[in-house]
């Protein structure tokens, strides 16, 4: 465990004031003079040939600035997601990837409802709804493919003509022997496993703002997590320079996964088309329907083991069902493939994946992305073997768990970025035993066993996650003090919820020397600083403190170059803490402050002007952070509803710049987690149509859904950064859905439940049931299952 | 243009004379025209408690609330109990616990638990499930609520929000 000053401390969050007086800035709350309001008029239907639009009523109604269809995008170019894997990866596995355009407006045919067809502008919101209504398309409805097997058939329609067929791409990966480990093992048994359609849901809606000025070029506030990235891509469509395009992302009402949307490149292009700032705020259904689609895969398992249980093969066939296109390439399908084997030694293990187009929404990443699935399929596939085997649970993965002098692991399979993955550090025996005394595992059992005499059914779950953690681009930061002795971090992450203006300010204040009363942190905004990786894929803690420490260690070195020079003393034993520079006898020589101010054009050190410095920092490749989740819970056996009574993680991020944080970040995905597993489910019609598009039907937990959730913490320093963070943003949602599967199923045991779908709402639950029923009641009569 | 119609409506403690659309709903008047940003407006719909803001006194979804049903009516948003004890110590009770990250739902929450705990005898504080039955009428993606639970309930016990040091 390391400590500073403050790194390492439940230090208060720095951000908390202005969200506490409801003064956060949101995109929505931003505003400019003159602003008009666009609404995105959608597609109705999942597949279709548009003969017709007819604009001119819209056109003509009150307070209409403009009417767009795609016939008038004739100045932008296109929009072609990105999908190539890197060299490395790619030459390793040679995965199939094809792209194809996506229009951004449709053009000839809707693919899914929802689609961006027309686009209003008016001088208030109500106003451009009235007038969107008034657009009459006609439209010619086609055959939609909404479930990937389907859209595998020879006969299936092709929905993008550019593809051949229906399939984008397709990546496996083959360790050891699987066939020969597979046909040697005592045991062998297939599953299918159906993860469901899932939606980030943050609580903020999506919301993009633009000016177009002949002068200062193009400003964009938008809610994205990547305001760098969302710079690159409007850049490219619409033909700016990125130097002439500011991208800035204030507050921002959580995120959950994302990118870069249609109408972050709509609305700029409205704006410079119409001449005046315009702003789109989408509304719940909206971003139901449109954003951060996720989980939605079928899982083919085979798995052989031996008589303790021992996992000796496993083989998955995965089906993605992608929606309309495919925004990120394998990361979704390969981040399953990658932590399928999770945190146990599978020698033999082959997966593939294929990501199918279907006539829905894009499935993207979302909190957890691919691996919620991965331990969803592993740790069932481990429940199924220990009742099979008729050995406990917590045996079961006691043999299976790679032990801690096996550290660090590879695990043969590549990770994304094509460098093999190998878990750093971690100890998940001890994290195992920690999870189980932590819920007093025994106790446990005794007292189950008591309950079910009465007729009661309560169960205990457990799963364990691992969290490839740190991936993508660089992130850099720019450290500066100015002559007061403030403090500035200009940070090219983007802060929606996950501290960093606490957390990036406690790593400047330890490396720098200075008071954290005394730092601020600027991120989401490309006018700060030149390149910015943004924040996904539970990044920022490793990739945006490096940076930031390697910006303020520079800067403090320079700064004791500075005095050493001023003040005539040798930089040796020179030292800064709270700002001020001392010597070795202790003797205050100067501060930063007093040298920001009379250093500004830098000519003493012959360096750059001013007292600031910067860094970049990209993680070598991923920290594998990990956890393990127990659950406690009672199912209804009547009705199926399940009641969560305890809930226990124990985890390893690494070292933990801030405890409370850490702890905020792991029961928020947990609870995330138990969305995912008991009611969130993206429902699509026999049509195409999207049935969940309110959060009446689309179920977020709520208070009274939560159990006390307990949090411990191991710290297994990363080895591949030198403040040994690893992420920890995901891991909470990662384990829950299957740890819950897990727990339900034990709760009904004896009677034999095969769970192989999540979400589990009680109507599958009391589905469940009755099949495990009719089986006993067959195999009393003799026959077989499984 | 549409017809308006004239409304009264008393925010945070001031009144104001508005011609409103009848079909403007209650948040949009308070955001768009009185720039209270406080209220955030999550789902429309009346399900995320975002807009909560206090109509005559009890928690109400202001996104499902037409401006002229407001009429005559007393609405108070987070901005109009800036600096009221009970305010002031949920707000330091919800920084010193964690009890926020994004933000975005924070002011419907705070308004929400304000009306729980106002008036409210320190020495009987509410349960830990009548604070999360409470809680229901808000959704938050980020915390878990778990943080908010714990200080709401903090804040219950100290009348003013602050532990007693
Ligand atoms: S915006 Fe009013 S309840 Fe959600
Ligand atoms: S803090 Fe983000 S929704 Fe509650």
């Amino acid at each position: 465990m390391r400590t500073g000053a403050v790194f390492g401390r439940p230090v208060l969050r720095r951000e908390d004031s202005r969200f506490l007086k409801g003064e956060g800035v949101y995109v929505p709350d931003v505003r400019l003079p003159d602003a008009a309001e666009a609404v995105v008029k959608r597609s109705p239907h999942a597949h279709a040939l548009i003969r017709h639009i007819d604009i001119s009523e819209a056109a003509a109604a009150p307070g209409v600035v403009a009417v767009i269809t795609a016939d008038d995008l004739t100045d932008t170019g296109v929009y072609r997601p990105y999908h190539k894997s890197p060299p490395a990866f790619a030459n390793l596995l040679q995965p199939l990837e094809k792209g194809h355009d996506v229009p951004l407006l449709a053009a000839g045919r809707v693919r899914r409802v929802g689609e961006p067809v027309a686009l209003v502008v008016a001088e208030d919101r109500y106003l451009a709804e009235d007038a969107a209504r008034l657009i009459r398309v006609d439209y010619e409805p086609l055959e939609p493919v909404l479930d990937p097997e389907a859209g595998l058939r020879p006969e299936a329609p092709v929905i993008h003509d550019e593809l051949g067929d229906n399939v984008q791409s397709r990546v496996g990966v083959v360790v050891g022997d699987p066939d020969g480990a597979m046909a040697a093992a005592d045991h062998t048994a297939r599953f299918g496993f159906t993860i469901r359609r899932q939606i980030g849901s943050p609580l903020g809606p999506r919301a993009v703002l633009a000016r177009f000025d002949p002068v200062e070029g193009l400003t964009v506030w938008s809610a994205t997590q990547m305001q760098h990235l969302a710079r690159k891509v409007i850049g490219g469509i619409l033909g700016v320079a990125e130097d002439r395009i500011r991208v800035i992302c204030p507050d921002m009402g959580g995120s959950f996964g994302g990118g870069v949307y249609y109408e972050d490149i709509l609305i700029p292009y409205l704006a410079r088309r119409v001449g005046r700032p315009v702003r789109w705020v989408e509304d719940r259904t909206e971003n139901l329907v449109n954003a951060r689609h996720a989980r939605d895969q079928v899982h083919d398992v085979e798995v052989g083991f031996d008589s303790r249980g021992r996992l000796l093969a496993l083989r998955d066939r995965i089906l993605v069902d992608m929606g309309i296109a495919n925004f990120y390439g394998l990361v979704v399908p390969y981040n399953t493939i990658s932590h399928l084997k999770s945190q146990y030694r599978i020698d033999n293990y082959e997966a593939a994946a294929t990501c199918v187009i279907t006539n829905k929404t894009p499935n993207a990443p979302a909190r957890g992305a691919g691996r919620v699935t991965a331990a969803f399929v592993i740790e069932r596939v481990l429940e199924r073997v220990a009742r099979r085997l008729d050995l406990d649970p917590a045996d079961v993965r006691r043999v299976n768990l790679i032990p801690a002098d096996a550290m660090p692991f590879d695990t043969g399979v590549p990770y994304r970025d094509g460098k093999p993955s190998v878990y750093d550090s971690g100890d998940f025996p001890a994290q195992l035993e920690m999870a189980l005394e932590a819920i007093d595992y025994q106790e446990f059992r005794a007292r189950q066993a008591r309950l079910r005499a009465e007729g009661r059914h309560v169960g205990i779950g457990i799963s364990a996650h691992m969290e490839g953690t740190g991936f993508g681009p660089p992130e850099s930061a720019i450290v500066r003090v100015d002559g007061s002795g403030a403090v500035t971090i200009l940070s090219g992450s983007n802060n929606h919820g996950q501290s960093h203006e606490t957390t990036l300010a406690q790593v400047c204040a330890d490396a720098l020397g200075v008071d954290i009363e005394t730092i601020s942190l600027r991120d989401g905004d490309t006018a700060l600083i030149r390149q910015g990786g943004g924040t996904f894929a539970s990044r920022t803690a490793v990739t945006g403190s490096m940076a930031v420490a390697g910006a303020a260690r520079k800067l403090r070195k320079k700064a004791i170059k500075m005095a050493a020079h001023l003040h005539g003393v040798e930089v040796d034993g020179l030292t800064v803490f709270g700002g001020v520079i001392r010597d070795g006898a202790g003797a205050r020589i100067t501060t930063l402050a007093e040298l920001a101010r009379t250093t500004g054009d830098g000519e003493c050190t012959g360096g750059r002007a001013g007292l600031e410095a910067m860094d970049s920092f990209a993680s070598p490749t991923v920290t594998w952070a990990s956890g393990t989740h127990v659950v406690t819970l009672e199912v209804d056996r009547d009705t199926g509803q399940v009641e969560l009574e305890r809930y226990v993680i124990a985890h390893d991020a690494g070292n933990i710049i801030n405890p409370a944080v850490v702890e905020g970040q792991i029961v928020g995905g947990v609870v995330h987690g138990i969305g995912n597993a008991l009611s969130e489910e993206a429902v699509y019609d026999e049509a195409g149509n999207l049935l969940s598009g309110s959060f009446v039907d689309y179920r977020l937990p709520r208070a009274i859904d939560v159990p006390p959730i307990e949090v411990h913490h191991q710290e297994f320093p990363s080895g591949l950064n030198d403040l040994g963070i690893k992420g920890c943003g995901e891991g909470g949602t990662v384990g829950a859905p299957a740890a819950i599967a897990n727990a339900v199923e034990d709760a009904l045991h004896p009677l034999d439940l095969r769970i192989t779908e999540m979400p589990l709402q009680p109507e599958k639950i009391l589905r469940y049931i009755r099949e495990a029923e009719a089986a006993s009641r067959g195999q009393a009569a003799g026959m077989e299952r499984w | 243009m549409t017809e308006t119609v004239q409304v009264t409506l008393l925010v945070n403690g001031v009144e104001h004379a508005l011609a409103v659309e009848p079909r403007l709903i209650l948040a949009d008047v308070l955001r768009e025209r009185m720039e209270l940003h406080s209220i955030h407006l999550g789902c429309e719909e009346g399900i995320c408690g975002a807009c909560t803001v206090l109509l005559d006194g009890e928690p109400s979804t202001s996104c499902l609330i037409l401006a002229v049903q407001a009429e005559g009516r007393s609405i108070t948003t987070l901005e109009g109990l800036d600096g009221d004890p009970t305010m002031t110590g949920l707000q330091a009770a919800f920084h010193e616990n964690f009890a926020l990250q994004c933000g975005f739902c924070t002011p419907g929450v705070l308004v929400n638990l304000f009306s729980l705990l106002e008036d409210r005898d320190p020495s009987a504080p509410p349960s830990e499930v009548e604070v999360r039955t409470r809680l229901n009428g808000n959704l938050c993606r980020c915390t878990g609520y778990q943080s908010m639970v714990a200080a709401a309930m903090q804040a219950a016990r100290s009348g003013s929000g602050h532990e007693d040091p």
